[in-house]
């Protein structure tokens, strides 16, 4: 199977967009001119990123560019989620600090091992699966935990008034953050194969891989997230929780923005 | 006043976001009485009453318990020491039961019934889901759950203001059934009836400082 389609067979697959455009101006959905400018977007985006992708994954740089870009994703990814809990003081050294961690123990495991050989063709797609990802997730950690601690203030300081300490008090908002934020990719990983076959896993065999080692390079990736959103939201949720009281056990003011 | 200081507040202020709420409060509040912190709306009562247990930071002053500065004791030990009721019940999720074992781990079914009976509640509300409670029957648990911890003293930040009269009367004479067992009760209100029938002794404050009463 030819893997590769030309600047033709993407100018038909536009054809797709002039469909959502039709039912956008036949059922008066006013979304021609968003769908229209967010397709163009994308596909500018993809393009650059394709181009910038072409340069750093080529087997003869040197890795580094590699990791330039992983840093830069990194750095994208913390800045996103700090802003999305602005009220707390250090949110974004926090954020760094989750999406190294969640980085550097997901790619740790599946190149040290030797589960995809170390190189820029792995490096940077594996890095932003797992950024990626996680970001989503650490994003509404984020707000939950804000939220929490200003919507339930009383209750957290009635438990501290119990001579609880801040981590005991904070806990029981902890779990459900967490659990709202980890939810989503278990039910995802739940359903895989089932409801949904996964973009990798599509592109490989489109790609003229053997559905079987399509499978296992999904199952790893498919893992390698799961891994990676559980150790960043935790990582967040833990900090961020404990950013929200004083070291004498008092609770930070926060109010929520959204 | 004529019983031993359990608490001596000696210049106390507090400023929180830039505005003064407390100013030079110099105060005592007796042992094995109920003193009400009485006073209008925003005149500083709650936060004076939530700098004892260090929910809030004295910004100026000493607050000293038993003659300690509380500044210097353990937070911890020191809000297991001086437990608190708060305005509004805060019945956490879950059962009547579950909320208490949170004060105390280590409570038995025997402890918790005691402990329900002492609030005018019976053993039958242990299995209550906490956040099914009425108002009254709330705040009762709230204050077993305070009670866990075997305080010297209890904060009551106007615990009656979200229940009816009934539960009010009834939140009054529990308070002064614990003074009978040997605990303090601090009580903050602006009812002036309510000061008439429970008070051993008044602080008022005005404006964040405290006036004759």
């Amino acid at each position: 199977m030819n893997s590769s389609i030309g600047f033709g067979g993407l100018a038909v697959s536009l054809l797709l967009v002039l469909v959502a455009v039709a039912i956008s101006m036949t059922r008066r959905l006013g979304l021609e001119r968003s769908i229209v400018w967010a397709c163009g977007r994308a596909l500018v985006q993809l393009l650059a990123v394709g181009a910038a992708l072409d340069l750093v994954i080529d087997p003869k740089r040197p890795l580094v560019w590699s990791w330039l870009w992983v840093v830069a994703m990194i750095g994208f990814a913390a800045v996103t989620t700090a802003r999305r809990a602005a009220e707390v003081p250090g949110a974004l050294g926090l954020s760094l600090l989750a999406y190294v961690v969640a980085s550097g123990i997901a790619l740790a495991v599946i190149l040290g091992f030797g589960v995809f050989p170390t190189n820029g063709r792995t490096i940077v797609p594996l890095a932003g699966m797992i950024v990626g990802n996680s970001l989503s997730a650490t994003v509404l950690v984020g707000r939950r935990i804000v939220a929490e601690f200003a919507d339930k203030r009383l209750e957290i300081e009635a438990r501290l008034a119990l001579g609880l300490s801040n981590a005991a008090a904070a806990a029981p908002y902890l779990r459900d953050a967490v659990r709202t934020a980890l939810i989503p990719q278990i039910e995802t990983t739940k359903a895989t194969g089932i409801v949904f076959l996964p973009g990798a896993m599509v592109g490989l065999i489109l790609a003229g891989v053997e559905p079987l080692d399509a499978v296992k390079v999904q199952a790893a990736v498919m893992f390698l997230i799961l891994g990676s959103v559980a150790t960043t939201t935790s990582v967040i949720a833990v900090g961020l929780s404990q950013r929200l009281f004083t070291a004498d056990g008092r609770v930070v003011r926060v109010s929520r923005t959204t | 006043m004529t019983a031993r200081p359990l608490f001596s507040i000696e210049h106390a202020g507090l400023e929180l976001d830039g505005v003064t709420v407390l100013a030079g409060i110099d105060a005592e509040i007796a042992a094995h009485r109920i003193v009400v912190i009485a006073g209008a709306s925003g005149s500083g009562k709650s936060s004076l009453l939530r700098l004892c247990n260090r929910l809030e930071a004295l910004t100026s002053g000493t607050i000293r318990l038993d003659g300690d500065d509380i500044g210097s004791l353990d937070v911890r030990a020191l809000r297991r020491r001086v437990g608190m009721v708060f305005q509004r019940p805060t019945p956490f999720p879950g059962t009547v039961r579950e909320n208490l074992v949170v004060a105390d781990p280590g409570l038995d079914d025997d402890g918790a019934s005691t402990l329900l009976t002492s609030v005018g509640l019976d053993a039958s509300f242990l299995e209550r889901d906490a956040l099914t409670l009425s108002g009254g029957e709330a705040q009762r648990m709230c204050t077993a759950r305070s009670l866990a911890t075997r305080p010297e003293v209890v904060l009551m930040d106007e615990p009656t203001s979200s229940l009816d009269d009934d539960h009010a009367r009834g939140l009054e004479e529990l308070a002064r059934q614990l003074v009978g067992d040997g605990v303090s009760i601090v009580w903050v209100t602006h009812d002036r009836a309510q000061i008439e029938r429970i008070a051993d002794d008044v602080i008022r404050l005005e404006h964040g400082r405290v006036v004759a009463p």
